[in-house]
């Protein structure tokens, strides 16, 4: 089976500070990868140079594309890039404001991928858009309304609805239920789960939550410093943690 | 009157002018930067329409000057003699009689032919402006073709209005390249963008020039089920009677009476003129 990504020795340096040093892994389709580490310990810079939003110092970034297999997507052209994050690509930011267009509708908000790869017919991108906000649970009469006038809960449900129209075989999520209170998640995480089953998508999932990735990962990444310190199984990985820090990591969650 | 250059502006600010202009009509569409310099008048009044016109005049021109379809208003008329007195060219009102035009907010409802030159005043040379603050990412926008993001305007304007509400200025794609604006003249115009003449395009206070040259394809953004629509008031002419051109809605009281006049008032004249 080829895999959909595969990351090697990838490297990424602020100046002299290390963002990620010599990050290794590969990501099979449907699977899901999670990725835990506290504040600062590269997680963030990883998925932002794996989705192409930074440029890494080294290392290759191997993407099984539709058209043509497996391709570096390091070394695609900017074009190229721009398109493959808009089609197979997506990505949920944490705060859903720095994912959506504020001042354009939910119903614009959505179609604009599809706008962005060539849809010129008006009824049909409304009528996706209309399935779209019905399957991440948002009433249709909504569909004209600003994403300033919904909920942070709603807003993060319209960024997921937004990056999923065009059916991408890989999402990229940093910290998608960050800032939600935690009824608001649980059922955030449900959707998540759901769509991601329902469409065989493969994920990779930043967080600091290790209930979130409990519920969502198939395996599981600790960083620290920069570098991976742990990977295996989620479970495995929560229940019998071998590295100080995981272990650290793992009896620090609060139990209500 | 020998204290001006010919034309107001020095031969090397002329030639650097004309580089730009030669390389937007090898560009079609594409907003070229150049050094525009300070004219005898304030930003917003024509200054790149000015200095486009300066670059492009001849001593055997003759020169007719609109604004909003009319030769008789302030801008146009303080246009024409400018450059009657720092260039002593000969000038017209007559559409026909003219080798270069410079125009404000409109295109003459005659058909402009191969001989013509059109220069047209642009306030807001990027059409993507009022989406994407942000003129680095506009930039890269147009090297990439990256305009999805203009057809997210329209879908807005259909949602919220039922239909393309945008009425002047209205985005067009020139030979499948560039998206460009074809300054704030009114989406009845648009058609007539596929012209004869060559058409220049000057901002001032922007630092753009770009041009359409003779018989380039220009397609007016639009849905397949929304397509474009050059609509113009649903009445004649008060004054000619005719009834295929854009025309100015005028209130002659206080009661509210209005009357539809043409807004090009060479084109409304002649046709009075003949008809007497």
């Amino acid at each position: 089976m080829t895999p959909l990504l595969e990351v090697q020795a990838l490297t990424k340096g602020y100046g002299g500070r290390i963002g990620c040093s010599d990050v290794s892994f590969t990501l099979y389709p449907g699977e899901v990868l999670g990725i835990v580490g506290e504040s600062g310990s590269g997680k963030s810079t990883l998925l932002n140079c794996l989705a192409g939003h930074l440029a890494p110092d080294a290392g290759r970034v191997i993407f099984d594309t539709r058209a043509d297999g497996p391709r570096d997507v390091l070394a695609m052209s900017e074009p190229e890039r721009r398109m493959l994050g808009r089609t197979d690509w997506a990505f949920v930011h944490q705060n859903p404001r720095d994912g959506l267009r504020m001042r354009i509708s939910a119903g614009g908000n959505v179609g604009e991928r599809l706008m962005a790869v060539g849809a010129r017919h008006y009824g049909d991108i409304r009528a996706q858009a209309v399935d779209w906000l019905g399957r991440v649970e948002i009433s249709d009469s909504r569909i004209d309304d600003r994403p300033s006038a919904f909920s942070g809960g709603m807003q993060q449900r319209l960024q997921i609805a937004r990056n999923l129209v065009t059916g991408p075989r890989l999402v990229f999520m940093d910290e998608p239920t960050g800032g939600l209170d935690v009824s608001v998640q649980a059922r955030l995480l449900d959707l998540i789960r759901g769509l991601v089953r329902r469409m065989g998508l493969s994920a990779i999932v930043v967080t600091h939550d290790l209930a979130v990735v409990r519920l969502l990962a198939d395996r599981l990444m600790v960083m620290k410093d920069g570098r991976v310190i742990e990977t295996g199984l989620t479970d495995q990985v929560l229940d019998d943690p071998q590295a100080a820090y995981t272990q650290l990591l793992v009896s620090s969650v609060l139990q209500v | 009157m020998t204290e001006y250059n010919f034309a107001y502006l020095d031969e090397q600010t002329k030639r650097m002018i004309r580089r730009a202009i030669l390389k937007g009509v090898a560009v079609p569409g594409y907003q070229v930067p150049f050094a525009s310099r300070e004219m005898p008048m304030p930003y917003g009044w024509g200054t790149g329409g000015v200095q486009v016109s300066a670059a492009c005049l001849t001593p055997e021109d003759t020169l007719k000057v609109i604004d909003q379809g009319a030769d008789d208003t302030t801008n146009a008329v303080s246009i024409r003699k400018f450059f009657e007195k720092t260039a002593q060219i000969a000038v017209t009102e007559k559409t026909a009689e003219a080798t270069i035009i410079q125009t404000r907010h409109r295109i003459p409802e005659t058909l402009l032919t191969e001989d013509q030159i059109l220069v047209y005043q642009v306030p807001m040379p990027e059409p993507l402006r009022f989406l994407e603050p942000s003129e680095v990412e506009t930039r890269k926008m147009h090297a990439l073709q990256d305009y999805g993001l203009m057809h997210v305007k329209l879908y807005e304007d259909i949602a919220r209005h039922g239909e393309i509400a945008t009425a002047y200025s209205y985005p067009v794609m020139v030979e499948d390249r560039y998206v460009m604006s074809p300054s704030p003249i009114p989406k009845f115009d648009n058609p007539k963008l596929e012209s004869a003449a060559l058409q220049l395009f000057g901002a001032g206070r922007e630092q753009r020039i770009y041009a359409v040259p003779p018989h380039t394809r220009v397609v007016s953004l639009d849905f397949e089920d929304h397509p474009f629509d050059p609509s113009k008031a649903p009445h004649p002419c008060a004054l000619c009677g005719a009834e295929d051109t854009y025309l100015d809605e005028v209130i002659t009281d206080d009661a509210g009476t209005r009357m539809f006049v043409c807004s090009d008032t060479d084109y409304c004249g002649a046709r009075c003129e003949a008809a007497a």
